[in-house]
C-alpha cells in the first residue's frame, strides 16, 4: 500500500492520502490531474489498475465529485481515488476515463444520471436509468422531491435517437449532438416486453438481415431508486432492499452489507452464524446457477431441461422456506448474525440436496451440454476475452469463463472462506459454452463447501447482542462480496447519524448488460439471445 | 381396386360403392358428385378438428411426461376435455383489429395455411378404400398443397407490418424452400422404388413388406432425412425458427388474435399429423398392416385391425418422434439451419437417390 501511495504521490504531486474504515487507500486528487493518473496507473508495467470497480458518485454539499476504486488483478491491490468536480453545481464536470476502462462509459452514465456531473469526452452522455425529461438529478442533497415537478407519465415513454457528447474546447465546455443509429438502420426493438430479455430490458437493435449491427441497450424499466430510498433510512432498514435486487442472491447480499456494518460498528458475529450464512449464500448460488441453466436452455429452446433444473432449485427453496419463512425474500442475514435459528431438520435437508445433485448434473449433462446443437449454437459464439472481461467489468461466472479468477471469495477471504477447501473455477474459452459449463463446475464447488459445513455447524447463538439503535460511525467503508452473478460491491458513508449519507450497491449485472453490445456485434439475431442468456443478468439488480 | 392378395382386410369401398349406386338410382351424376363432395367436406372437417384436438391433448401429455409434470388433469377423466374446452375459449375469444395493417392479406393467411393442410388430407391413404381422391399424381399433388402453407406464413409476416412477424416470416420462407427440396428428393426416392405416384399404388407395392424393409439402406437414409425435412417443414423445435418464442417472441403469428391464431396453430398440428401420415405412406406402408412373408397365419390375424387403425396408429406413432425431437433439442440458429440442409441434406439426398435407382435396376431389394 505504501508503494501504491508513493506511486500516486509521483504522479499527482498534489494528491492528499487518507485510509478508510476497509484498510483501503484513498487519494484526493485535483480533477484537473485525474485522466493523466488514471492513465498511468492502468498502464503501470507491474501493477496495472485494469479493474475499475465501481464509480460512486457524491454529493458533499459544498462539492460534487466521484470516487473510484481501482483494483489491479495481478496483485489485488487495492486503491480509491477521490476526484472533486470542477466548475459550479450547475455544470460540475470530470475528464472521461471511459478511454481507459470501457465499462466507465455506463458507470459514468449513472452519475450523470444522478448527481449531474459531465463527464467530458464521454461518447454517451444521456441518462441511464431516469426519463430524459426528468428534472433535477435525484442523489443531490437539495434535490426536489416534490411530484409535481416529475409527475407519473401516463403518456408514451419519450425517447431520443439522439445522446449528447461533451467535449473542452479552449477551457469551454461545448454540447454536441451525435446520432445512434445510421439514418437508414432498420432498427428492431427487443424488450422491454420480451420473453428472453430477462425481466424489462430493453435492447435496440440494428439489424442487416439477421446479423447486428449495433445495439443500444436502455435499461431503467424498473429502476427504484434504492440508493436513494436508503438515505432516508436507518442502517438496518437498508437491508431490505437488497432481497429485491439480484433476487436471486438475496442471502448474499445481506451477508455483504452486513459484514460491512458489522465492520463499521465492530461487532464480532459468532461462528454459528458465520457458517449459517456461508451456508445459505452457497444454497442461493447453486439454486441461482441452477434456475440459470434452465432458463438459458429455454431461451436456446431446450424447453424440457428448466423442469429438471427446477427440481433442485425447489428443494433448496424448501429449504430456504423451512428456515427463512420466504422462498424469494428472504431478509435472513441481519447485523449482528442472522434473523433466526436455523429449522431443526436443515442439516437434514441440506444432506439429502447433496446426495441427489451429482445424479442431476449429470443428467443435464447428458441432455444439453452434449448435445450437438446446443454445442453449435454455444461453442465460438459470443467470445469474451479476458482483457475486455477485466475492462468491461465482467465478473462472477461470465469473468471466470473468459480465464478472469475474479472470485471474490478468493480474491478476499470474507466470513469463514478463508479456512474452506474449494476450487475457483476458471475456463479460458470465453465463448457462451464455457459461461454455461462455468455454472455447472461452480455448483459443483458450492455442494462441497457445504459438505464441508454440514456436519460442522457450531453451537452458539446465531445473533450477537447489537445497540438498538445503530449508527456507524463517521466514516467510510467499501466492501466485496461474490454473488451468484459476479462481485457486488457495497459503499456506506456515514457521518455518525442512524442514516446513511450515502450508500452505494455496485452490482455485478449492470456491467453484464454494458457488455453485450460488444460481443454480439456481428452475429446472428438468434445470438443474442445466446450471449444475453449466458452473461444472466438479472434486470432489477442493474437498475435498483 | 380389388384385393386378392389379402382377402381379409375389410375394404370401405364395400360401404361406400352402394352408397355411390343408390344416390346415383334417383340423383343426376353432377349433383351426386356435390353431395358427396359435402358430405366428404363435413366429414374431413369433423375428422380435422378432432384430430387437431386429439393432437394437442396428446402433445400437452407427451410433453408433461417429459418434464416430470402430469399436464392436463382438470377438465374431464384424465384432462380429455382440456383442449375442447381450449377450443371454445379460442372460438369466443375477441379477433382484435390493428391499425395500419394490410386487412385484406392479414385476413386472408390463416385461411391459405388451414386450406393447404386441408387439401393434403385429400389424398392421404385413410384405409382400403376411404381416400377421397385417388389420382396418378396423389403424392405430387400432397407436395404441390403443402407448399401453399408457405405462402400464407409469408403474407401472416408481411401483412402484420411488425419487425418481427416480418424476421419470422423471411425466416420461414428460406426455410421451407430449403427444406422442401429435401422432402420432394425424399419423396422420389420412395417413388422409385414403387414405380407410381397414385398413393394407392404405393400402398399397394408394399403389401408384402413395407417399403422401409424393402428399401433397406436407401429407404433408411430416405426415413431419417424425411423425418428430419418434415420437422422444418411443420415449422416444430429444434426448427421452430420462425416462431422462436425466446427471439421472436410469436414470429409470424405475433399479432393474431382468437380464431386466426387458432388457425395457425391448427395447422401446425395438422401438418404434423400430414408429414407423418405421408412417412407413414412411403415408409411403413400406409394403410397396410404388418405383413411378414410366410407367416400366413399372423398375416390374417394383422389383417382383422381395420386399415385406417393401422394408419392413423402409424402416423401417432411418428408424430411422437417429432414431439420428442421438440423437447429434447436447443433450437438451430438461421445459418446452421440453412447449411445443414444445403451441405448436408441435400447432397446425401441425392446420393441416397442414384443408390435407391441402383437398388432397383440390380435388384437388390430385399
Amino acid at each position: 500500500m505504501a508503494n501504491l501511495q508513493e506511486k500516486i504521490a509521483k504522479l499527482s504531486p498534489a494528491a492528499t492520502f487518507e485510509i478508510d474504515g476497509t484498510g483501503i487507500l484513498q487519494a484526493t486528487v485535483p480533477a484537473k490531474e485525474w485522466h493523466d493518473l488514471a492513465k498511468a496507473l492502468r498502464d503501470d508495467k507491474e501493477t496495472p489498475m485494469d479493474y475499475l470497480v465501481t464509480i460512486v458518485g457524491a454529493d458533499w454539499v459544498e462539492s460534487l465529485g466521484c470516487i473510484y476504486y481501482l483494483m489491479s488483478t495481478t496483485d489485488r491491490s487495492m486503491c480509491s481515488v477521490k476526484v472533486v468536480a470542477e466548475g459550479d453545481r450547475e455544470t460540475p464536470y470530470i475528464d472521461s476515463v471511459s478511454d481507459l476502462w470501457h465499462i466507465a462509459e455506463i458507470y459514468e452514465r449513472e452519475v450523470y444520471d444522478f448527481f449531474g456531473i459531465i463527464f467530458i469526452n464521454n461518447k454517451d452522455m444521456r441518462r441511464l436509468f431516469l426519463n430524459i425529461d426528468w428534472v433535477g438529478y435525484p442523489l443531490r442533497k437539495d434535490y426536489d422531491e416534490d411530484p409535481a415537478i416529475n409527475p407519473i407519465s401516463i403518456e408514451n415513454e419519450r425517447q431520443s435517437d439522439n445522446t449528447t457528447v461533451y467535449t473542452k474546447e479552449d477551457g469551454k465546455i461545448v454540447k454536441k449532438e451525435r446520432a445512434i443509429f445510421h439514418h437508414d438502420d432498420f432498427v428492431v426493438n427487443i424488450g422491454p416486453q420480451h420473453p428472453a430479455t430477462h425481466g424489462v430490458l430493453r435492447f435496440r437493435t440494428a439489424v442487416d438481415g439477421e446479423t447486428i449491427k449495433k445495439i443500444d441497450v436502455y435499461m431503467g424499466y424498473i429502476h427504484r431508486g434504492v440508493e436513494k430510498l436508503c438515505e432516508s433510512l436507518q442502517y438496518p432498514q437498508t437491508l431490505h432492499f437488497l432481497d429485491r435486487l439480484d433476487y436471486f442472491s438475496g442471502q448474499v447480499y445481506h451477508h455483504g452489507l452486513c459484514l460491512l456494518y458489522e465492520k463499521a460498528l465492530n461487532i464480532e458475529v459468532s461462528r454459528r452464524a458465520q457458517v449459517i450464512r456461508v451456508m445459505m449464500d452457497e444454497l442461493s448460488r447453486i439454486a441461482s446457477h441452477c434456475l440459470f441453466m434452465g432458463t438459458y436452455c429455454m431461451d436456446l429452446g431446450a424447453t424440457t431441461m428448466l423442469f429438471y433444473t427446477l427440481r433442485v432449485r425447489e428443494q433448496i427453496l424448501d429449504i430456504f422456506e423451512k428456515t427463512c419463512g420466504a422462498r424469494m425474500t428472504f431478509n435472513y442475514a441481519c447485523i449482528g448474525g442472522v434473523m433466526q435459528d436455523i429449522a431443526p431438520d436443515f442439516a437434514a435437508d441440506v444432506k439429502a440436496l447433496l446426495e441427489v445433485l451429482p445424479a442431476n448434473i449429470k443428467e443435464y449433462n447428458k441432455i444439453f451440454t452434449g448435445n450437438v446443437i446446443a454445442k453449435n449454437r454455444m461453442e465460438g459464439v459470443g467470445v469474451l476475452s479476458r482483457e475486455d472481461a477485466i475492462s468491461y467489468d465482467v465478473t462472477g461466472p461470465a469473468g471466470r469463463a473468459s480465464g478472469w479468477a475474479c472470485d471474490m471469495r478468493k480474491l478476499f477471504p470474507y466470513s469463514i472462506y478463508g479456512e474452506l477447501d474449494f476450487e475457483q473455477c476458471v475456463r479460458p474459452e470465453g465463448d457462451s459454452m464455457a459461461r454455461f459449463k462455468i455454472h455447472i463446475d461452480e455448483i459443483e464447488q458450492s455442494a462441497k463447501i457445504l459438505a464441508q459445513l454440514v456436519d460442522n455447524i457450531p453451537e452458539g447463538e446465531y445473533c450477537v447482542k447489537v445497540p438498538k439503535v445503530v449508527k456507524l460511525p463517521k466514516g467510510q467503508w467499501f466492501q466485496l462480496v461474490e454473488g451468484c452473478r459476479g462481485a457486488c460491491g457495497f459503499y456506506v458513508e456515514s457521518d455518525g447519524s442512524t442514516k446513511p449519507v450515502r450508500l452505494k450497491i455496485a452490482p455485478p449485472c449492470l456491467p453484464l448488460a454494458g457488455v453485450v453490445e460488444h460481443i454480439t456485434t456481428g452475429n446472428k439475431i438468434a445470438d443474442l439471445i445466446t450471449i444475453g442468456g449466458s452473461l444472466d443478468y438479472i434486470v432489477p439488480d442493474m437498475d435498483r | 381396386m380389388e384385393n386378392v392378395q389379402y382377402p381379409h382386410i375389410f375394404d370401405f369401398s364395400r360401404i361406400t360403392g352402394p352408397i355411390h349406386d343408390w344416390l346415383m338410382g334417383f340423383l343426376p351424376a353432377w349433383l351426386t358428385t356435390t353431395v358427396e363432395c359435402v358430405a366428404v367436406g363435413v366429414g374431413l372437417l369433423l375428422v380435422y378438428a378432432l384430430l387437431a384436438l386429439f393432437y394437442i391433448y396428446f402433445e400437452r401429455k407427451v410433453c408433461a411426461a417429459f418434464q416430470c409434470r402430469v399436464g392436463p388433469n382438470r377438465v374431464g377423466p384424465w384432462g380429455l376435455l382440456q383442449s375442447f374446452a381450449d377450443m371454445f375459449k379460442i372460438l369466443i375469444k375477441e379477433l382484435i383489429q390493428l391499425n395500419h395493417i394490410d386487412k385484406f392479406l392479414f385476413a386472408l393467411a390463416p385461411y391459405l395455411v388451414i386450406i393447404a393442410s386441408m387439401m393434403c388430407f385429400a389424398v392421404l391413404p385413410w384405409g382400403d378404400g376411404l381416400q377421397i381422391i385417388d389420382f396418378n399424381i396423389g403424392i405430387f399433388f400432397l407436395i404441390a398443397c403443402s407448399s401453399i402453407g408457405v405462402l400464407g406464413i409469408l403474407l401472416a409476416g408481411w401483412s402484420s407490418n411488425n419487425k418481427f412477424t416480418l424476421i419470422g416470416a423471411l425466416r420461414s420462407g428460406a426455410q421451407m424452400v430449403s427444406y422442401e427440396l429435401s422432402i420432394g428428393l425424399c419423396v422420389v426416392t420412395m417413388v422409385c422404388l414403387a414405380g407410381s405416384m397414385s398413393v394407392t399404388d404405393i400402398v399397394m407395392a408394399q403389401a408384402d413388406t413395407w417399403f422401409i424393409i424393402k428399401g433397406h439402406v436407401a429407404a433408411l437414409i430416405a426415413f431419417v432425412i424425411y423425418m428430419i425435412a418434415g420437422t422444418a417443414e411443420t415449422n416444430r423445435g429444434p426448427f421452430d425458427l420462425p416462431e422462436a418464442e425466446s427471439e421472436l417472441t410469436a414470429g409470424y403469428h405475433t399479432e393474431y388474435s382468437g380464431i386466426h391464431f387458432g388457425f395457425f396453430y391448427l395447422a401446425e398440428y395438422l401438418n404434423l399429423f400430414i408429414v407423418s401420415g405421408v412417412a407413414t405412406l412411403l415408409f411403413f406402408g400406409g394403410w397396410m398392416p404388418l405383413h411378414i412373408p410366410g407367416w400366413d397365419g399372423f398375416n390374417t390375424v394383422m389383417d382383422y385391425i381395420p386399415t385406417p387403425i393401422w394408419f392413423i396408429g402409424k402416423a401417432i406413432l411418428l408424430s411422437y418422434i417429432i414431439i420428442w425431437f421438440k423437447w429434447t433439442f436447443p433450437r438451430l440458429r438461421i445459418d446452421q439451419l440453412l447449411s445443414l440442409e444445403w451441405k448436408y441434406l441435400l447432397p446425401i439426398n441425392l446420393f441416397n437417390l442414384a443408390l435407391m435407382v441402383c437398388i432397383i435396376t440390380f435388384h437388390w431389394t430385399l
